[in-house]
């Protein structure tokens, strides 16, 4: 397997994570060893299998629905990197 | 007060402490500055402890004031919580994780946050943001991780408990490094309320303690169906200490031959295989069986892990806590936040798994990794109509030094070649100390139960303790 460097860019974009251009490249070589390794699942004939993405016999769990408690808005927006008194303040977007 | 050397043979701290509070030969007081001014003394040279609690207070309950150390991943309201990274470093959370307020209401005591590898991604606790920690047994060791500060802190004497989670092995792996008991619970026992998640299908939060006989007081206290984790577990929750009778007679244990085979240490392999005979003397039955899907679990896991891992770290994005770091709009934000405040590793992680899900990849490698998890979890379900529990190593080695295997992802994934299996499968695990080698590092016995058999993992090492006394060794340079 070889992930070439404008794909580890590519992800990077997916993940939202800046990279340098050394980090692409290291990651480059890292995942394509860890694929490597990885794809030793591809060979086995899984045709027929289920998959599971969890492993206890749990279904659709609801609570009742009945007013609880939130937590407090001041503590909350007292961890935000800016606030004002009732929102979050995020970047503009466009 | 000698926690550690009463005279009894199961030497179990916890249970100790308890009953000297209780008979009034020391106070919850005196407890608590013994522990404080072991951690003064010791902690530096080990870096198990990112913060330290200032205040001495408790509530009323059984615990009676009795010092807990909590994984920097279980949100506190009154302490930060950073995960071991740049990214959440100073967030204090509004609120407490499900088992901090169990053991808050029970009456422990915090000391403080442990040390971990940076958002629980690795085996050496090398990857923290903040410091390496290092192995009480030799200081140039890795104590493993990635609960690395919870192993390490137990088996130098700074708390006689913490909890810690594993996701691959990250209890069970330092225990063993470290030579003390880990116990991870079956998958949906304990509540992840409050668990900062890393891979939400293998997460599970439980218990460094010196004994099965701790272990099963702690774990009683942490688990039981929680309405705020809808994948915690709504079953019956037997008393854990009360099966504890050290009679294993007919308790039917195999061995997966895939296990011992090659990347096994002689050293780990002969400890273990010895423990098993001890066992047998005791009157258990041991067989080979086979896990033929085991050598699979590593490639599953690090597929599985890192897609969960890349989707949940999403939430990490410096708009609503923790650090932000402006590059005019919204979206460059986002990609220099995360990319200034994550770790290698978890960079490193966050990409593999998304690749992983990404358009023409999916089947190929996130959708056949389920399949074969449902193959690995088929081979225990039938090994387990045969057998009670399965022993097993913890680890191939035992603890390798700081800086060994940090320039090669893959050697240090593969520490994990043994624990992983149980996190995929769901299943309950320990592991206790069952040796020292050449060197004097711990050497650790694996067990692995049915799903929700806590109690019989539990009894056999509790009964291996009753016979041996490796749990009760400590390393010397710890001492008063």
């Amino acid at each position: 397997m070889s992930i070439s460097i404008d794909e580890v860019k590519h992800i990077a974009f997916l993940a939202r994570l800046s990279l340098t251009e050394e980090e692409a490249e290291r990651y480059s070589n890292d995942l394509s060893r860890i694929l490597e390794y990885a794809s030793t699942i591809c060979k086995l004939d899984t045709a027929d299998v289920p998959t599971t993405s969890h492993v206890i016999e749990i279904k659709n769990v609801l609570r009742d629905d009945e007013t609880g408690n939130t937590l407090d808005r001041e503590t909350v927006l007292s961890q935000a990197p800016s606030s004002d008194d009732a929102c979050f303040i995020a970047p503009r977007i466009l | 007060m000698n926690p550690y050397n009463n005279g009894e043979h199961v030497c179990s701290p916890l249970r100790f402490l308890l009953k000297g509070i209780s008979a009034g030969d020391f106070s919850s007081q005196e407890v608590i500055d013994h522990y404080k001014s072991r951690i003064e003394k010791f902690n530096q040279k080990l870096g198990a402890f990112l913060f330290l609690n200032p205040s001495d207070s408790f509530e009323d309950g059984s615990l009676k004031g009795i010092p807990i150390g909590l994984k920097d991943n279980l949100v506190t309201k009154d302490m930060p919580t950073t995960c071991a990274s740049k990214i959440l470093k100073g967030y204090i959370p509004p609120y407490d994780a499900h088992v901090v307020s169990r053991l808050r209401s029970s009456g422990a005591w915090f000391p403080g946050k442990l040390n971990m590898d940076e958002f629980a991604m690795g085996s050496s606790n090398e990857y923290s943001a903040f410091s390496p920690v290092r192995n009480p047994w030799n200081l140039d060791c890795v104590p493993g991780g990635s609960s690395g500060g919870s192993a390490a802190s137990v088996a130098a004497g700074l708390v006689p408990a913490a909890l810690g989670s594993d996701t691959g092995g990250s209890i069970r792996q330092p225990a063993s490094f470290c030579g003390v008991t880990g116990l991870k619970p079956t998958y949906g026992r304990v509540s992840r309320y409050g668990l900062i998640a890393f891979a939400s299908s293998l997460d599970q939060i439980g218990t460094f303690t010196r004994t099965a006989e701790d272990a099963a007081l702690l774990l009683s206290i942490i688990s039981g169906h929680d309405q705020k984790d809808s994948t915690s577990a709504n079953v019956d929750l037997p008393d854990f200490s009360a099966q504890l009778t050290g009679n294993i007679k007919g308790l039917k244990i195999g061995l997966p031959k895939e296990y011992f085979s090659t990347g096994l240490s002689d050293e780990v392999e002969s400890a273990v295989k010895k423990a098993v005979t001890d066992l047998e003397k005791e009157g258990a039955v041991v067989e080979e069986v086979s896990l033929p899907h085991s050598k699979y679990a590593v490639a599953v896991y690090y597929l599985v892990a890192t897609a969960e891992a890349s989707s949940n770290l999403a939430r990490f994005d410096g708009m609503r806590y923790g650090l932000r770091v402006e590059d005019g709009a919204l979206i460059p934000t986002y990609e220099k936040t995360r990319g200034t405040g994550f770790g290698a590793e978890v960079k490193r992680r966050i990409m593999l798994g998304t690749y992983a899900l990404s358009a023409g990849y999916y089947d190929a490698f996130y959708k056949k990794a389920l399949q074969v998890r449902t193959l690995i979890q088929r081979d225990f379900i039938s090994a387990f109509e045969k057998f009670d529990i399965i022993a097993a190593p913890t680890t191939p080695t035992t603890a390798f030094k700081l800086g060994e295997n940090l320039s090669d992802p893959l050697t240090m994934y593969l520490q994990d070649i043994y624990t992983i299996s149980a996190n995929l499968a769901g299943l309950p695990a320990i592991s206790i100390p069952c040796g020292f080698s050449k060197e004097n590092l711990p050497i650790g016995l694996q067990m692995i139960g049915k799903p929700f058999a806590e109690s019989e993992i539990l009894k056999a090492a509790d009964a291996y303790q009753r016979i041996t006394d490796w749990h009760l060794r400590r390393p010397r340079e710890f001492d008063e």
